[in-house]
Protein backbone atom coordinates (compact mmCIF):
# COMPACT_ATOMS: atom_id res chain seq x y z
CA UNK A 1 0.00 0.00 0.00
CA UNK A 2 1.30 3.25 -1.06
CA UNK A 3 -0.09 5.28 2.10
CA UNK A 4 1.37 2.84 4.70
CA UNK A 5 3.70 5.42 6.31
CA UNK A 6 0.89 7.70 6.69
CA UNK A 7 -0.18 8.70 10.49
CA UNK A 8 -2.32 10.80 12.26
CA UNK A 9 -1.44 14.11 13.67
CA UNK A 10 -3.89 16.27 15.75
CA UNK A 11 -2.57 19.84 17.23
CA UNK A 12 -4.74 20.97 20.03
CA UNK A 13 -4.43 24.64 21.82
CA UNK A 14 -6.32 25.47 24.49
CA UNK A 15 -8.25 27.43 22.20
CA UNK A 16 -9.12 25.59 19.20
CA UNK A 17 -8.17 21.93 17.00
CA UNK A 18 -5.15 24.13 15.27
CA UNK A 19 -4.75 21.41 12.43
CA UNK A 20 -5.77 17.44 11.92
CA UNK A 21 -4.56 15.49 9.09
CA UNK A 22 -2.38 12.69 7.73
CA UNK A 23 1.57 13.01 7.81
CA UNK A 24 4.38 10.67 6.85
CA UNK A 25 7.18 13.13 8.93
CA UNK A 26 6.56 15.53 12.05
CA UNK A 27 9.70 17.54 12.78
CA UNK A 28 9.98 20.01 15.69
CA UNK A 29 12.25 21.52 18.68
CA UNK A 30 12.32 19.31 22.06
CA UNK A 31 13.94 20.27 25.32
CA UNK A 32 16.95 17.53 23.91
CA UNK A 33 17.05 18.69 20.55
CA UNK A 34 15.64 18.05 16.77
CA UNK A 35 13.13 15.58 16.61
CA UNK A 36 11.69 14.00 13.53
CA UNK A 37 8.92 11.48 14.17
CA UNK A 38 8.58 8.61 11.30
CA UNK A 39 5.29 5.71 11.43
CA UNK A 40 5.44 3.18 14.22
CA UNK A 41 7.73 5.49 16.46
CA UNK A 42 7.91 3.90 19.87
CA UNK A 43 5.26 5.70 22.74
CA UNK A 44 7.02 8.96 23.94
CA UNK A 45 6.45 12.13 25.60
CA UNK A 46 8.79 15.65 24.73
CA UNK A 47 8.20 18.74 25.96
CA UNK A 48 8.66 21.56 23.18
CA UNK A 49 11.00 24.04 23.18
CA UNK A 50 10.38 26.96 19.96
CA UNK A 51 10.99 26.17 17.30
CA UNK A 52 9.56 25.18 13.49
CA UNK A 53 6.80 23.05 13.19
CA UNK A 54 7.62 21.17 9.33
CA UNK A 55 4.25 18.84 8.87
CA UNK A 56 4.86 16.60 5.64
CA UNK A 57 2.28 14.83 4.01
CA UNK A 58 -0.29 14.22 1.26
CA UNK A 59 0.05 17.90 0.35
CA UNK A 60 2.66 20.69 0.21
CA UNK A 61 5.05 20.03 3.88
CA UNK A 62 3.45 22.66 5.98
CA UNK A 63 5.34 24.94 8.41
CA UNK A 64 4.17 26.51 11.62
CA UNK A 65 6.04 28.35 14.38
CA UNK A 66 5.59 25.79 17.30
CA UNK A 67 6.15 28.05 20.44
CA UNK A 68 6.00 26.11 23.82
CA UNK A 69 3.73 22.98 25.24
CA UNK A 70 4.70 19.15 25.06
CA UNK A 71 3.68 15.71 22.17
CA UNK A 72 2.21 13.00 23.05
CA UNK A 73 3.76 10.21 20.38
CA UNK A 74 1.88 6.97 19.84
CA UNK A 75 2.67 4.48 17.04
CA UNK A 76 0.30 5.61 14.31
CA UNK A 77 -0.72 9.11 16.00
CA UNK A 78 0.88 12.10 17.27
CA UNK A 79 -1.23 14.81 19.57
CA UNK A 80 0.92 18.06 19.89
CA UNK A 81 -0.57 19.53 23.45
CA UNK A 82 0.43 23.47 21.71
CA UNK A 83 0.09 26.25 24.33
CA UNK A 84 1.25 28.60 22.02
CA UNK A 85 1.49 27.85 17.92
CA UNK A 86 0.62 29.94 15.09
CA UNK A 87 0.37 29.71 10.87
CA UNK A 88 3.24 31.78 8.73
CA UNK A 89 -0.01 33.85 7.35
CA UNK A 90 -0.68 34.94 11.22
CA UNK A 91 2.65 36.03 11.61
CA UNK A 92 3.44 39.53 11.72
CA UNK A 93 7.07 39.59 10.02
CA UNK A 94 8.05 43.14 11.00
CA UNK A 95 7.08 42.90 14.37
CA UNK A 96 8.47 39.49 14.57
CA UNK A 97 11.92 41.36 13.70
CA UNK A 98 11.34 44.63 16.41
CA UNK A 99 10.80 42.40 18.98
CA UNK A 100 14.05 40.12 18.59
CA UNK A 101 15.88 43.25 17.64
CA UNK A 102 14.29 44.38 21.28
CA UNK A 103 15.38 40.97 22.84
CA UNK A 104 18.91 41.22 21.63
CA UNK A 105 19.21 44.39 22.80
CA UNK A 106 18.70 43.20 26.57
CA UNK A 107 20.81 40.82 26.42
CA UNK A 108 23.77 42.57 24.90
CA UNK A 109 23.53 45.37 28.24
CA UNK A 110 23.17 42.75 30.19
CA UNK A 111 22.21 45.21 33.49
CA UNK A 112 21.54 43.58 36.68
CA UNK A 113 17.82 43.90 36.59
CA UNK A 114 17.32 42.55 33.12
CA UNK A 115 15.63 39.05 33.09
CA UNK A 116 18.04 37.08 31.10
CA UNK A 117 15.41 33.86 31.18
CA UNK A 118 12.50 36.06 29.53
CA UNK A 119 14.77 38.15 26.88
CA UNK A 120 15.89 34.74 25.98
CA UNK A 121 12.88 33.32 25.47
CA UNK A 122 11.67 36.05 23.60
CA UNK A 123 14.49 35.89 21.27
CA UNK A 124 13.86 32.19 20.78
CA UNK A 125 10.31 33.20 20.03
CA UNK A 126 11.30 35.60 17.35
CA UNK A 127 13.63 33.32 15.65
CA UNK A 128 11.15 31.33 15.25
CA UNK A 129 8.94 32.88 14.04
CA UNK A 130 10.96 34.47 11.31
CA UNK A 131 12.35 30.89 10.20
CA UNK A 132 8.65 29.70 10.00
CA UNK A 133 8.35 32.37 7.51
CA UNK A 134 11.08 31.79 5.33
CA UNK B 1 -55.54 54.56 48.42
CA UNK B 2 -52.63 55.22 46.11
CA UNK B 3 -53.62 58.10 43.79
CA UNK B 4 -54.13 57.21 39.75
CA UNK B 5 -51.30 59.19 39.26
CA UNK B 6 -49.22 57.75 41.42
CA UNK B 7 -49.65 54.51 40.31
CA UNK B 8 -49.58 55.25 36.62
CA UNK B 9 -46.25 56.73 37.37
CA UNK B 10 -45.03 53.39 39.32
CA UNK B 11 -46.08 51.49 36.61
CA UNK B 12 -44.03 52.79 33.62
CA UNK B 13 -41.04 52.83 35.94
CA UNK B 14 -41.48 49.12 36.33
CA UNK B 15 -41.82 48.14 33.17
CA UNK B 16 -38.83 50.52 31.80
CA UNK B 17 -37.07 47.95 34.18
CA UNK B 18 -38.51 45.46 32.86
CA UNK B 19 -36.91 46.34 29.45
CA UNK B 20 -34.10 46.24 30.99
CA UNK B 21 -33.88 43.12 32.30
CA UNK B 22 -35.16 41.31 29.19
CA UNK B 23 -32.20 42.93 27.35
CA UNK B 24 -29.65 41.95 29.89
CA UNK B 25 -31.21 38.37 29.53
CA UNK B 26 -30.69 38.37 26.05
CA UNK B 27 -27.43 39.68 26.14
CA UNK B 28 -26.29 37.16 28.69
CA UNK B 29 -27.46 34.22 26.47
CA UNK B 30 -25.74 35.21 23.71
CA UNK B 31 -22.92 35.43 25.77
CA UNK B 32 -23.59 31.93 27.35
CA UNK B 33 -23.80 30.55 24.16
CA UNK B 34 -20.12 31.89 22.80
CA UNK B 35 -19.00 30.60 26.18
CA UNK B 36 -20.30 26.97 25.91
CA UNK B 37 -18.53 26.54 22.33
CA UNK B 38 -15.28 28.23 23.66
CA UNK B 39 -15.53 25.53 26.20
CA UNK B 40 -16.43 22.94 23.95
CA UNK B 41 -13.92 23.90 21.39
CA UNK B 42 -10.96 23.68 24.53
CA UNK B 43 -12.31 20.11 26.11
CA UNK B 44 -9.97 18.12 23.73
CA UNK B 45 -6.69 19.98 25.29
CA UNK B 46 -7.26 19.42 28.66
CA UNK B 47 -8.30 15.75 28.35
CA UNK B 48 -5.30 14.76 26.42
CA UNK B 49 -3.50 17.04 29.03
CA UNK B 50 -5.07 14.86 32.23
CA UNK B 51 -4.17 11.93 30.47
CA UNK B 52 -0.64 12.83 29.91
CA UNK B 53 -0.83 13.92 34.05
CA UNK B 54 -2.46 11.04 34.90
CA UNK B 55 0.48 8.80 32.61
CA UNK B 56 3.47 10.72 34.68
CA UNK B 57 2.09 10.66 37.71
CA UNK B 58 1.52 6.93 38.26
CA UNK B 59 4.84 6.18 37.94
CA UNK B 60 6.25 8.86 40.01
CA UNK B 61 6.03 7.11 43.56
CA UNK B 62 9.54 7.77 44.01
CA UNK B 63 10.39 11.34 42.72
CA UNK B 64 11.35 14.27 44.43
CA UNK B 65 9.35 16.84 43.08
CA UNK B 66 7.85 19.74 45.64
CA UNK B 67 4.75 20.16 42.90
CA UNK B 68 4.08 16.55 44.39
CA UNK B 69 4.71 16.84 48.09
CA UNK B 70 2.89 18.36 51.10
CA UNK B 71 4.63 21.42 52.21
CA UNK B 72 5.97 22.14 55.32
CA UNK B 73 4.97 25.76 54.88
CA UNK B 74 1.48 26.53 55.99
CA UNK B 75 0.70 29.50 54.09
CA UNK B 76 -2.50 29.02 51.00
CA UNK B 77 -3.13 30.87 48.15
CA UNK B 78 -6.43 31.09 46.66
CA UNK B 79 -7.09 32.50 42.98
CA UNK B 80 -10.85 33.48 43.22
CA UNK B 81 -12.83 33.88 40.26
CA UNK B 82 -15.48 36.20 40.43
CA UNK B 83 -17.58 38.86 37.82
CA UNK B 84 -16.84 42.42 37.54
CA UNK B 85 -20.75 43.39 37.41
CA UNK B 86 -23.44 42.25 39.43
CA UNK B 87 -26.83 41.30 39.23
CA UNK B 88 -25.92 37.74 38.51
CA UNK B 89 -27.83 36.62 41.39
CA UNK B 90 -26.06 34.61 44.00
CA UNK B 91 -23.40 33.86 41.55
CA UNK B 92 -20.72 36.29 43.52
CA UNK B 93 -21.49 35.81 47.18
CA UNK B 94 -21.67 31.79 46.71
CA UNK B 95 -17.31 32.07 45.77
CA UNK B 96 -16.64 34.21 48.37
CA UNK B 97 -19.02 32.23 51.27
CA UNK B 98 -16.82 28.95 50.19
CA UNK B 99 -13.73 30.96 51.07
CA UNK B 100 -15.20 32.61 54.01
CA UNK B 101 -17.16 29.31 55.37
CA UNK B 102 -13.72 27.11 54.97
CA UNK B 103 -11.74 26.07 57.78
CA UNK B 104 -8.72 28.21 56.73
CA UNK B 105 -7.64 30.77 59.04
CA UNK B 106 -8.01 34.34 57.57
CA UNK B 107 -4.33 35.10 58.38
CA UNK B 108 -3.24 32.44 56.44
CA UNK B 109 -4.74 33.42 53.13
CA UNK B 110 -3.44 35.33 50.17
CA UNK B 111 -6.10 36.29 47.43
CA UNK B 112 -5.04 35.92 43.96
CA UNK B 113 -8.06 37.85 42.69
CA UNK B 114 -9.94 37.92 39.50
CA UNK B 115 -13.13 39.98 39.48
CA UNK B 116 -14.46 43.24 40.87
CA UNK B 117 -17.36 42.27 42.70
CA UNK B 118 -15.55 38.99 44.94
CA UNK B 119 -12.52 41.70 45.46
CA UNK B 120 -15.18 44.25 47.23
CA UNK B 121 -17.09 41.04 49.43
CA UNK B 122 -13.42 39.95 50.75
CA UNK B 123 -12.03 43.17 51.27
CA UNK B 124 -15.02 44.14 53.30
CA UNK B 125 -14.05 40.73 55.51
CA UNK B 126 -10.42 41.65 56.04
CA UNK B 127 -8.78 39.05 53.54
CA UNK B 128 -5.58 40.02 52.03
CA UNK B 129 -5.42 40.60 48.79
CA UNK B 130 -2.33 39.99 46.88
CA UNK B 131 -2.85 40.32 43.75
CA UNK B 132 -5.76 41.61 41.48
CA UNK B 133 -6.17 40.34 37.91
CA UNK B 134 -9.67 42.06 37.44
CA UNK B 135 -9.55 42.75 33.98
CA UNK B 136 -9.48 38.93 32.80
CA UNK B 137 -13.25 38.60 33.74
CA UNK B 138 -14.55 40.44 31.26
CA UNK B 139 -11.69 39.09 28.38
CA UNK B 140 -8.80 36.44 28.25
CA UNK B 141 -6.64 34.29 26.43
CA UNK B 142 -4.63 31.46 27.44
CA UNK B 143 -1.58 33.75 27.65
CA UNK B 144 -3.36 35.50 30.57
CA UNK B 145 -3.69 32.31 32.14
CA UNK B 146 0.05 31.32 31.91
CA UNK B 147 1.14 35.10 33.53
CA UNK B 148 -1.62 34.14 36.22
CA UNK B 149 -0.06 30.59 36.92
CA UNK B 150 3.68 32.02 36.73
CA UNK B 151 3.06 34.50 39.28
CA UNK B 152 1.39 31.62 41.96
CA UNK B 153 4.08 29.17 40.59
CA UNK B 154 7.11 31.89 41.68
CA UNK B 155 5.55 31.72 45.30
CA UNK B 156 5.14 28.51 45.63
CA UNK B 157 9.03 27.61 44.22
CA UNK B 158 10.48 30.66 46.40
CA UNK B 159 8.63 28.35 49.68
CA UNK B 160 6.21 31.70 50.39
CA UNK B 161 3.11 29.84 49.62
CA UNK B 162 2.86 25.84 50.68
CA UNK B 163 -0.76 25.07 48.96
CA UNK B 164 -2.73 26.67 45.80
CA UNK B 165 -6.75 26.46 45.34
CA UNK B 166 -8.89 27.95 43.20
CA UNK B 167 -12.56 28.79 43.97
CA UNK B 168 -14.62 29.55 40.91
CA UNK B 169 -17.91 28.70 39.90
CA UNK B 170 -18.09 24.86 37.80
CA UNK B 171 -20.65 24.87 35.13
CA UNK B 172 -22.89 22.17 35.42
CA UNK B 173 -25.81 23.17 33.12
CA UNK B 174 -27.34 26.47 31.81
CA UNK B 175 -29.89 26.36 34.94
CA UNK B 176 -27.16 24.91 37.70
CA UNK B 177 -23.81 26.07 38.73
CA UNK B 178 -21.81 24.84 41.25
CA UNK B 179 -19.19 27.00 43.77
CA UNK B 180 -16.02 24.90 43.88
CA UNK B 181 -12.57 25.41 46.00
CA UNK B 182 -10.38 22.99 44.21
CA UNK B 183 -6.62 22.20 45.37
CA UNK B 184 -4.12 23.09 42.34
CA UNK B 185 -0.92 22.22 43.82
CA UNK B 186 0.70 20.23 45.57
CA UNK B 187 -0.53 17.33 43.27
CA UNK B 188 -0.70 14.13 45.21
CA UNK B 189 -0.06 11.19 43.43
CA UNK B 190 -2.40 9.39 45.56
CA UNK B 191 -5.83 10.90 44.63
CA UNK B 192 -5.06 10.77 41.03
CA UNK B 193 -4.19 7.00 40.95
CA UNK B 194 -8.03 6.69 42.71
CA UNK B 195 -9.64 8.55 40.37
CA UNK B 196 -8.56 6.26 37.42
CA UNK B 197 -10.20 3.01 39.29
CA UNK B 198 -12.57 1.28 37.29
CA UNK B 199 -12.17 3.11 34.17
CA UNK B 200 -8.29 3.77 33.42
CA UNK B 201 -6.34 1.50 31.30
CA UNK B 202 -2.83 0.32 32.76
CA UNK B 203 -1.34 -1.36 29.94
CA UNK B 204 -1.31 2.65 28.32
CA UNK B 205 0.25 3.63 31.81
CA UNK B 206 3.28 1.20 31.18
CA UNK B 207 4.02 1.75 27.54
CA UNK B 208 4.56 5.61 28.01
CA UNK B 209 8.67 6.95 27.96
CA UNK B 210 9.50 10.05 28.80
CA UNK B 211 12.36 11.88 26.47
CA UNK B 212 14.27 13.52 29.23
CA UNK B 213 14.18 11.72 33.08
CA UNK B 214 10.69 11.37 34.94
CA UNK B 215 11.28 14.09 37.75
CA UNK B 216 12.01 17.08 35.02
CA UNK B 217 9.45 15.74 33.06
CA UNK B 218 7.75 16.73 36.33
CA UNK B 219 8.70 19.76 36.58
CA UNK B 220 7.95 20.94 33.01
CA UNK B 221 4.52 19.29 32.70
CA UNK B 222 2.85 20.43 36.37
CA UNK B 223 3.12 24.00 35.37
CA UNK B 224 1.38 23.37 32.00
CA UNK B 225 -1.09 21.53 33.66
CA UNK B 226 -1.78 23.97 36.74
CA UNK B 227 -2.02 26.66 33.68
CA UNK B 228 -4.32 24.51 32.00
CA UNK B 229 -6.88 24.23 34.91
CA UNK B 230 -6.47 28.53 35.27
CA UNK B 231 -8.18 28.61 32.10
CA UNK B 232 -10.55 25.84 31.90
CA UNK B 233 -12.05 27.79 35.55
CA UNK B 234 -11.62 30.90 33.67
CA UNK B 235 -13.82 29.52 30.64
CA UNK B 236 -16.11 27.71 33.28
CA UNK B 237 -16.68 30.48 35.49
CA UNK B 238 -17.57 32.73 32.45
CA UNK B 239 -19.94 30.77 31.15
CA UNK B 240 -21.33 30.13 34.68
CA UNK B 241 -21.51 33.82 35.15
CA UNK B 242 -23.48 34.66 32.09
CA UNK B 243 -25.74 31.64 33.30
CA UNK B 244 -26.07 32.80 36.65
CA UNK B 245 -27.41 36.05 35.06
CA UNK B 246 -29.36 34.71 32.92
CA UNK B 247 -31.38 33.57 35.47
CA UNK B 248 -31.69 36.11 37.49
CA UNK B 249 -32.76 37.91 34.43
CA UNK B 250 -34.96 35.89 33.73
CA UNK B 251 -36.88 35.81 37.25
CA UNK B 252 -36.54 39.39 37.48
CA UNK B 253 -38.29 40.16 34.08
CA UNK B 254 -41.11 37.97 35.08
CA UNK B 255 -41.38 39.34 38.97
CA UNK B 256 -41.73 42.53 36.69
CA UNK B 257 -44.87 41.44 34.81
CA UNK B 258 -46.56 40.10 37.95
CA UNK B 259 -46.12 43.61 39.42
CA UNK B 260 -47.35 44.98 36.16
CA UNK B 261 -49.65 43.00 36.40
CA UNK B 262 -50.67 44.02 39.81
CA UNK B 263 -50.39 47.59 39.27
CA UNK B 264 -52.80 47.66 36.24
CA UNK B 265 -55.45 46.11 38.39
CA UNK B 266 -55.11 48.73 41.14
CA UNK B 267 -54.65 51.36 38.37
CA UNK B 268 -58.12 50.10 36.54
CA UNK B 269 -59.96 49.78 40.23
CA UNK B 270 -58.58 53.38 41.18
CA UNK B 271 -59.90 54.70 37.90
CA UNK B 272 -63.41 52.99 38.30
CA UNK B 273 -63.51 54.43 41.91
CA UNK B 274 -62.87 58.20 40.50
CA UNK B 275 -65.60 57.86 37.87
CA UNK B 276 -68.28 56.31 40.55
CA UNK B 277 -67.19 59.05 42.82
CA UNK B 278 -67.35 62.22 40.61
CA UNK B 279 -71.21 60.18 39.36
CA UNK B 280 -72.40 60.28 42.49
CA UNK B 281 -71.41 63.67 43.36
CA UNK B 282 -73.29 64.78 40.29
CA UNK B 283 -76.04 63.08 41.22
CA UNK B 284 -76.41 64.34 44.42
CA UNK B 285 -75.57 68.11 42.94
CA UNK B 286 -78.38 67.46 40.58
CA UNK B 287 -80.78 66.19 43.61
CA UNK B 288 -80.04 68.85 45.78
CA UNK B 289 -81.23 71.85 43.12
CA UNK B 290 -84.28 69.96 42.30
Amino acid sequence: MEDSNLFDIKIVTPERLFYEGKASMVEFNTTEGELGILKNHIPLTVIIEPGVLTITGEEQPKNAALHAGFAVIEPDCVTIMAEIIEWPTEIDASRAEESMKRAQERIAAKSPDTDLDRASVALKKAICRLNSIK
Amino acid sequence: MASMRDIKRRRESVSSTQQITKAMKLVSTVKLQRAKTRALKSKTYFQSMYNTVTHLLAKSGTIDVPYIKEQECKRKAILTITSNRGLAGGYNSNVVKLITKSNFDKEDIDIYNIGRKGRELLERKGYNIKADYSELADGFCYADAIKVCNALLREFDEGNIGEIYIAYTNFKNTVSQEAILLKLLPVIPEDFVKDEDGDGTPDDLLMMNFEIPDDEALRLIVPKYVTSLIYGALVEAVASENGARMQAMDSATNNAEEMIGRLTLQYNRARQGSITQELTEIIAGAEAIS
